[in-house]
């Protein structure tokens, strides 16, 4: 089961080659009483770090996993799932993180809006966004992609998304794609768990632990908004954002969907998503679609705006505009 | 020389208990030549599960699979074999419905091919998994069954409940004819009609699965439904051709020349439309090329240099035309030394057109215009390898002892 569990064991029996065999039988046995033990959990947890684990993160990690949906618990239960991944946090990685499950404020719809006059392209969005959503740093994933356009270009994939080089480059602009959180996604739809579905705020969310991985939403996206970690995601501790949210920017596990939540953690607070504070040309606008005085209304009113596969009735909450 | 053997031993007493008793010793009991078989399969199933395993510690990151090509060889496969498990309707149909003397002698066949089908389907969906431990999040009650909004629980619903279907009726069938009795018709003849709807849902179901999804144009199109049953029709029967010349071959079970030519013509009908409907769908593409034209032609002919897919969709369409063609004009009448190629490449070009020539470019471009290639990884090739044995597994070790009850009761019935 555990490839560690063998290497120890070779290490051990080159050094004490000469002696006796102790990594032998005895060695094993007691290593598979450990298995039997604890190899659940660490099968239910995801494998590799089962080994040197307490008794209360067995625990904690088996009530994690047989934890129902989110949408369904209670809030007592919503906040004790909130409790143990705070302290299952610390058991496994040593960081003290500070997670809420704060749910949508009354009255509030966020919507989203890109200049695309002012971009530029630096991608400070898509640093930001990386830093403050824990995203894996092994396979580089973001959820903002920014596209080099030429004018006359209208479509993201007309463009080039892979450029490396001095920007801005003349005659051309910058357009940034992400999660568009639509008013009728396809995902939602899509999700045969309904693991993803959108909160009353309009932002489209995933309950990471109810996912079951089967990537029907990733095809089901015409915007390629979703993520999958497809591998065991990697944040370093000290680069961690410790102020998490249940359905934001708490780490994930391999095999689990996640994509931009608006950064659920900040815009329920009343503070602006990362990207939009980074943006250093101004170009991003956020706000609270049903508040008549709010920057995103204004943009609405006043500017040239469009949306993206505007026919295929997906309803993003995500407008570009024209200055 | 086993069959007679299991002839003669007839134990006085016939229960569920013997049935199941005597399907295991039957098993057990075949020539070495059967052992060797079953040994071969179980090594290749235990090469799957070592290489599930790693998939298991990696994540599916062990896969050649991303965020673009985000399904791969086991959807493939899935989708492929889903259209396999229907096609047992085309025995089921005329044997029962129409009381087709030589195809009711062989729906066993039809019908044990279908569970080893759907036992593939389910595991090739179970494998694909990001989270297989989280299934049970699926079961209603103690999970959330998005029904009926997402198509993939349609598609659990209608697998699972033809699997069941599937190992009912025969089950039943069986269980009588090893008891030396006839079937009461008045029991089994309602399942019979469901399964035969059921068998058309399955296929449609799985077509609609990518039908579904204006995310992508190439799967996002109303043929793709007609054209997974015609498909089927054809690649089902020639897959069980295929079985019953081995069958002929091996055991004391004979079956007609007649079988073979109903058969074949259900294949040439089947593999004709499917033609058409291909013509009509390149039709399509190229007769005026869009933007929505740009996974065809990433399949026919490559885009931005990748063209990993081209050599194999080209030898799909010829080895689709050679089989049909073959079956239409029949030039080995019948002979299985003709009949046993024909469908053998008339099922592989399906296989291919069907299952990675279907879901990757469906993928790709991604919608957001990049185009990659994909090939599985060794990993991905180890776990379908495993899971195609386990398949063939349990269509052996159903068929061997069905077969040996169904000849049994027909010498009996005879004297």
């Amino acid at each position: 089961m555990n490839p560690r569990n063998n290497k120890d064991c070779r290490k051990q029996q080159k050094d004490n080659q000469v002696e006796d065999n102790r990594c032998g039988r005895r060695e094993f046995l007691k290593k598979a009483a450990k298995v039997a033990a604890l190899g659940s959990a660490a099968m239910v947890t995801g494998g590799a770090a089962g080994w040197k684990v307490s008794g209360e993160e067995v625990r904690l990690r088996w009530e994690e996993y047989l934890k129902g949906y989110y949408r369904l618990m209670t809030q007592k239960e919503k906040d004790e799932t909130v409790r143990r991944l705070e302290r299952l946090a610390k058991l496994k990685r040593g960081v003290d993180i500070q997670m809420s499950n704060k749910e949508p404020v009354e009255g509030v719809l966020f919507g989203y809006a890109f200049n695309v006059t002012r971009c530029e392209g630096f991608m400070e969005c898509v640093d930001a966004c990386v830093k403050e959503n824990n995203l894996d740093r092994k396979s580089h994933t973001q959820y903002i992609r920014i596209f080099e356009m030429e004018h006359g270009q209208m479509l993201p994939e007309q463009g080039n998304g892979k450029y490396y080089h001095e920007v801005p480059v003349p005659n051309h602009y910058y357009m940034g794609v992400q999660c568009f959180h639509c008013e009728n996604a396809p995902c939602v739809k899509a999700c045969p768990t309904k693991a993803t579905w959108q909160e009353p705020d309009g932002i489209v969310v995933v309950d990471y632990d109810w996912c079951i991985g089967c990537r029907y939403c990733m095809a089901a996206c015409p915007y390629w908004g979703r993520r999958f970690n497809w591998n065991e995601p990697d944040v370093p501790n000290k680069e961690m954002t410790k102020k998490q949210h249940y359905l934001g920017n708490r780490m994930r596990s391999r095999g689990q969907m996640e994509k931009c939540t608006f950064c659920i953690q900040r815009s329920r607070e009343g503070k602006l998503p990362a990207c939009v504070d980074a943006c250093p040309t101004g170009a991003r606008v956020f706000g609270n679609l049903l508040d008549p005085k709010s920057e995103i209304r204004f943009v609405l009113k006043h500017k040239k705006v469009y949306r993206l596969k505007e026919d295929l009735g997906t309803d993003p909450k995500f407008w570009y505009f024209i200055d | 020389m086993v069959q007679e053997k299991a002839i003669i031993k007839t134990s006085s007493v016939k229960s569920l208990i013997t049935f199941v008793k005597d399907i295991i010793y039957w098993n057990l009991s075949g020539g070495i030549g059967y052992q060797l078989y079953l040994c071969f399969l179980a090594a290749f199933m235990m090469f799957g599960i070592y290489a599930y395993m790693v998939q298991f510690n990696l994540g599916l990151s062990a896969t050649n699979m991303s965020n673009i090509v985000s399904w791969g060889l086991y959807i493939s496969n899935f989708t492929f074999l889903v259209g396999v498990a229907a096609a047992a309707v085309m025995l089921i149909l005329p044997a029962y419905i129409f009381k087709d003397k030589d195809l009711y002698k062989v729906v066993i066949v039809g019908e044990v091919v279908a569970i080893g089908a759907l036992v593939m389907c389910l595991m090739f969906v179970f494998v694909d998994l990001g989270g297989p431990l989280n299934a049970w999040h699926l079961i209603p009650g103690i999970g959330f069954f998005n029904w009926p909004s997402s198509l993939l629980t349609w598609d659990i619903i209608v697998l699972n409940g033809y699997l069941a279907l599937n190992l009912l009726i025969p089950g039943y069938i069986v269980y009588c004819h090893y008891r030396n009795r006839e079937p009461d018709p008045r029991k089994y003849r309602p399942f019979i009609f469901i399964s035969i709807f059921w068998a058309f849902g399955i296929h449609l179901v799985t077509a609609f699965l990518y039908q579904g999804l204006p995310a992508r144009p190439f799967w996002n199109n109303p043929l793709m439904g007609p054209r997974f049953l015609a498909s089927a029709f054809a690649a089902g029967p020639a897959l069980m051709a295929v079985v019953l010349i081995i069958i002929n071959a091996v055991s004391e079970f004979k079956v007609e020349k007649q079988t073979f030519n109903k058969l074949r013509l259900i294949m040439v009908v089947s593999a004709i439309i499917n033609l058409i409907m291909l013509f009509s769908e390149i039709f399509k593409e190229f007769y005026f090329p869009t933007h929505h034209s740009l996974p065809a032609v990433y399949l026919f002919f490559g885009l931005k240099g990748h063209n990993t897919l081209v050599p194999w969709i080209w030898s799909a369409i010829g080895m689709n035309l050679l089989g049909t063609l073959i079956l239409a004009f029949n030039p080995g009448r019948n002979h299985p030394k003709v009949l046993f190629p024909a469908c053998i490449l008339l099922f592989l070009g399906i296989w291919i057109e069907k299952g990675i020539g279907l879901i990757v470019p469906g993928l790709v471009p991604s919608p957001m215009g990049e185009v990659i290639d994909y090939a599985p990884s060794w990993v991905e090739i180890g776990i379908t390898l495993g899971v195609f044995s386990l398949g063939i597994f349990v269509v052996s070790v159903l068929l061997k002892p069905a077969l040996i009850i169904e000849k049994r009761f027909e010498v009996e019935q005879g004297t």
